[in-house]
């Protein structure tokens, strides 16, 4: 692996190594001292063309860890406002000698485009690209749901699967970067997969994923999935008229305490919530959704840590 | 993955060898048996012992180790005297090769501090892979002692490191390649068996 | 090599095959072909004639471009009409007609006399301006029409491309309007409010890809209005890269009902689909964009059975930087005038769906008919024009835009092997283009 740029094309393989190599990231995590000599001297840059706190982070602790130097460069310049040219910023990264680029852009294929172009040799991660992919948050949430799977079954988590599992993913599918990650990465694990969206935030052409599709979340949860991974909804898809109004969004699609109690009253004592945060709560997730003991979500953002280590170092060890 | 230490050149070539073997299966239970004793004596007793074993085959090496130790006095369980250190993230090799999935760390108790941390591996080589143990040790707490145990030591040392237990000194040639097989992570053509060749260009 | 204006030497081509049929003679002197067949060696003019050994390759009528960018004026980084058209003469043309979204844009009798000239000055083919249905492309009034057909420029083909002429009733009033002078309205058909923010073909890549889908039904539904338009005011219609199935469909029915309109389809939309768009390689960004698999094979069909009626490049050269970036900051269109020859041969030739005199009919004779060139399409016989082309269809060659005579480097051929090449270009008698490399152009004066 020389690059991440999507879960589309992850192999089984690949995507349980960095899985198991997360695991012992994980265990780093809990001692004291919570750091590895392993990329001393390497220089991690997180270029972000968007903002994400949360994301950031997540890399720089990960970078920090494994001892890398972390340089954050906040580029300016949307499709609005064009500010240095990404080829010519790439350049000076080159130039300033980063092994790595963390990338996040609002432009879907940026990642791609400066890993296969010469005007940077280091290592690219995809930190969240437009609306194609963002496949650490991927990992991330399979990571997290091996994991829950693994304590479901009773079995070790390194080196398993997700064979057999149900998650359920629901929300805004048409402009959610997450959702493409998930989708391709569950399948390659082995997980069955459910989209519940509007019609309208469902791509053309989303007939021919290898999931299945569902208008109606109601009917999808009295299955008793394995999980439901809610996706954030930005609100402004309410005046592009994508539905027509956030109180009818949150009463078809949104997880509210009547859902949840309902998967109660089903007795699917082992059906997870997640969500990739932020939360618009009230919205597309209730509080009482969000902080029942069936979320994952504060999980998810300690494993992202895990995982993003187990990437950079993955990818910057070995001859590439 | 210690015994890439012992195989740092690329096998698979086409090249054809000669292949004897060094020490069969009784001879590393006599070793193992020796170096136990050794260890018990060492220490003076069994008192804040811990064996460590360097994946891949210091590990099972430790534990047959710590078997014999405990046989010494019914007190003792052997598998609360033996862990594994995970040294991968602090080897000093880590451009070069393929990049290496790290292996659990397992450290038997509470900690590491104020005890004799006795780190098993299988071959001793250039003492690289015992120079990353001893930071990865030192990450993870203070021991009041650290030793080693090696099954074999094959000399050609590139750091200022020696073992404090061998269980057999084994002068050779730099071009040749010392392959221990253990039965618990080991197969050759499907039987598990324990050993070690010597290969070399024929 | 010299040549002057008014004395043009004479060529005497050997062994040539006129649209592909038996190996023939014929002599091109005084601007004109002055002898076909047996006799073309004995004619006076033949004495002292330059000899041009042409066996094994192809004559055709120089290739009429309905659909070329120049960007002269205000884009002069990214093509000028004298590089563009040399590009268009070591392509095979002797004519090619310039878009008009220029800077300023080609919407007055003054910009449009401006390029005209310009080609006039370059001389390397005909140099035919487009003229802007609407005052700078902005959809909302018509441009003075009837001026720029009036004009020493002669317009008669007009249109907004690169924009919709999406308002219905300014389209109807551009196509009534036209007929005044036997104009021609070629639309770019994309309805805007479908196609906001649209990056790629809306299908099941761009799903995958998380690329704003542009869906065939924003070009489907202006053709059919538009052709139910042009029926109504009984008027002459042109369709721009025609590049969806469900576009060959209304066009071939709107055909059969008795409407005038013609269609046009890029050597590109012939060639590559939207798999393309994988690599983000927005050398690959074009508008229209890259389609399925499917729809190219409806355009070659469409072609080759006559529903779609020529071949337009639509070369679009763009300076590396608008390229060399983000797919969604990235320019749309591709260079086309160096490869339109050998791509039609790939894709219409070579799967045997059409002969070399068809090839001669969709990049010549029709085009032509469709600007109102008189003296561009014509048959190669016996006092017409010597526009000609000599092809050496065995030749293959692999794609470098860097060796091109564009300025543009966005060809997304590159690196593909294609065959054919053009031997030699004549344009009105001048070798333009000999041994298949830029020879000599036939500068014209400032007079119609």
């Amino acid at each position: 692996m020389k690059h991440l740029l999507s879960t589309h094309d992850l192999s089984r393989e690949d995507a349980v190594r960095i899985l198991d190599t997360a695991e012992q990231m994980a265990a780093v995590g809990t001692r004291e001292i919570k750091k590895l000599p392993a990329l001393r001297g390497r220089t991690v840059v997180n270029l972000f063309y968007e903002d994400s706190t949360r994301t950031r982070i997540s890399f720089e602790a990960a970078a920090k860890r494994l001892s890398a130097d972390v340089i954050n460069f906040a580029a300016k310049g949307s499709s609005v406002s064009k500010g240095e040219s990404l080829k010519d910023t790439a350049q000076t990264l080159e130039a300033i000698g980063a092994d790595a680029v963390v990338l996040r852009h609002w432009a879907s294929g940026a990642p791609a485009r400066l890993a296969a172009t010469d005007w940077i040799n280091a290592a690219v991660v995809n930190a969240g690209d437009g609306t194609h992919e963002h496949p650490t948050q991927a990992l991330l949430d399979a990571f997290t749901l091996r994991r829950h799977w693994s304590r479901v079954r009773g079995i070790e988590s390194t080196g398993a699967d997700l064979d057999g599992m149900r998650v359920v993913i629901v929300g805004d599918v048409l402009h959610s970067r997450v959702a493409r990650s998930n989708l391709w990465l569950l399948r390659t694990l082995g997980a069955e997969v459910t989209l519940v969206a509007p019609p309208t935030l469902l791509p053309v052409g989303a007939d021919a994923w290898p999931c299945a599709i569902s208008f109606d979340l109601d009917e999808t949860l009295s299955t008793g999935p394995d999980a439901v991974m809610m996706l954030r909804v930005q609100a402004e898809r309410m005046n592009a008229a994508f539905f027509p109004s956030v109180a009818e969004y949150s009463r078809r699609w949104g997880f509210d305490d009547v859902r949840l109690a309902a998967l109660d009253e089903h007795g699917f004592e082992h059906t997870a919530i997640l969500h990739p945060g932020p939360m618009n709560r009230g919205f597309e997730i209730s509080s009482g959704a969000a902080d029942s003991k069936r979320a994952l979500v504060l999980e998810q953002v300690a494993n992202g840590v895990s995982v993003r280590m187990a990437v950079l170092y993955l990818l910057l060890s070995g001859d590439n | 993955m210690s015994s890439a230490d012992s195989n740092e050149k690329p096998s698979g070539t086409s090249v054809s060898t000669t292949s004897r073997t060094v020490l069969t299966g009784s001879d590393i239970e006599r070793v193992l048996t020796r170096i136990a004793y050794e260890i018990i004596e060492a220490n003076k007793g069994t008192q804040d012992l811990i064996l460590l074993g360097i994946p891949t085959r210091g590990y099972p090496l430790a534990r047959r180790i710590a078997q014999r130790i405990a046989a010494t006095d019914p007190q003792l369980d052997a598998d609360a005297l033996v862990g594994q250190l995970d040294v991968t993230m602090y080897r000093d090799d880590l451009r070069h090769g393929t990049s290496r999935t790290p292996s659990p760390t397992r450290i038997p108790g509470a900690s590491i501090d104020g005890k004799v941390v006795v780190l098993v591996d299988d071959v001793l080589y250039s003492g690289r892979t015992i120079r990353a143990a001893l930071d990865a040790l030192a990450d993870l707490g203070r021991p009041r002692i650290v030793r080693l145990a090696v099954l074999v030591d094959r000399g050609h040392r590139e750091l200022p490191i020696r073992a404090d237990h061998v269980g057999k000194n084994l002068p050779t040639a730099t071009s040749e390649k010392v392959r221990v097989h253990l039965q618990e992570t080991d197969a050759v053509d499907g039987e598990r068996v324990n050993e070690v060749v010597i290969e070399g260009a024929a | 090599m010299t040549s002057t204006e008014n004395h043009p030497e004479a060529f005497l081509i050997r062994g040539a095959s006129l649209l592909g049929g038996d190996p023939e003679d014929f002599l091109l002197a005084d601007g004109e072909i002055a002898a076909v067949g047996p006799d073309a060696a004995a004619h006076p003019r033949a004495a002292g004639a330059r000899e041009i050994d042409a066996a094994g390759l192809i004559a055709l009528p120089g290739m009429v471009d309905l659909h070329t960018h120049l960007r002269e004026p205000g884009r002069e980084d990214a093509e000028t009409v004298e590089t563009g058209t040399r590009a268009a003469a070591r392509g095979g043309f002797t004519a090619v007609h310039a878009m008009a979204n220029s800077n300023p844009v080609a919407d007055t009798a003054g910009v449009v006399e401006q390029v005209w000239s310009l080609g006039r000055r370059s001389g390397w083919v005909d140099v035919r301006p487009v003229g802007a249905v609407t005052v700078g492309l902005a959809g909302e009034r018509l441009s003075e029409l009837g001026a720029m057909a009036e004009s020493r420029a002669g317009v008669r083909v007009f249109s907004d491309d690169g924009i919709c002429v999406s308002d219905p009733v300014l389209m109807r009033r551009a196509l009534e309007y036209v007929k005044a002078f036997d104009g021609v309205i070629a639309q770019h058909a994309q309805e805007p409010r479908l196609t906001e923010g649209a990056q790629m073909n809306e299908g099941e890549v761009s799903a995958v890809l998380g690329l704003p889908g542009w869906p065939a039904v924003a070009e489907e539904s202006i053709i059919a209005r538009d052709v139910l338009l042009a029926e109504h005011v009984g008027s002459r219609l042109h369709v721009c890269h025609v590049s969806t199935a469900g576009s060959v469909d209304i066009i071939r029915w709107a055909k059969a009902r008795g409407i005038a309109v013609t269609a046009e389809v890029t050597p590109h939309h012939l060639l590559l689909t939207e798999e393309q768009v994988r690599t983000y390689d927005p050398v690959y960004k074009v508008n229209p964009p890259l389609r399925r698999e499917a729809d190219v094979l409806a355009l070659r069909e469409a072609l080759a059975d006559g529903t779609i009626d020529i071949v337009g490049t639509d070369h679009a050269p763009h300076p590396d930087e608008a390229k060399e970036c983000e797919w969604a900051q990235a320019a749309m269109g591709m260079t086309g005038l160096e490869t339109a020859l050998s791509v039609v041969q790939h894709t219409m030739i070579e799967t045997g769906m059409m002969t070399w005199a068809d090839f001669a009919r969709v990049t010549s004779t029709i085009p032509a008919a469709i600007g109102r060139l008189a003296d561009q399409g014509r048959p190669l016989a016996v006092g017409e024009p010597a526009n000609v082309v000599l092809v050496d269809p065995a030749h293959r060659w692999t794609v470098d835009p860097g060796t091109m005579a564009t300025m543009g480097r966005n060809s997304p051929f590159a690196g593909m092997e294609l065959p054919g090449r053009v031997e030699a270009t004549f344009y009105r008698g001048t070798p333009t283009v000999l041994d298949a490399e830029l020879n000599t152009p036939r500068a014209l004066g400032e007079q119609a």
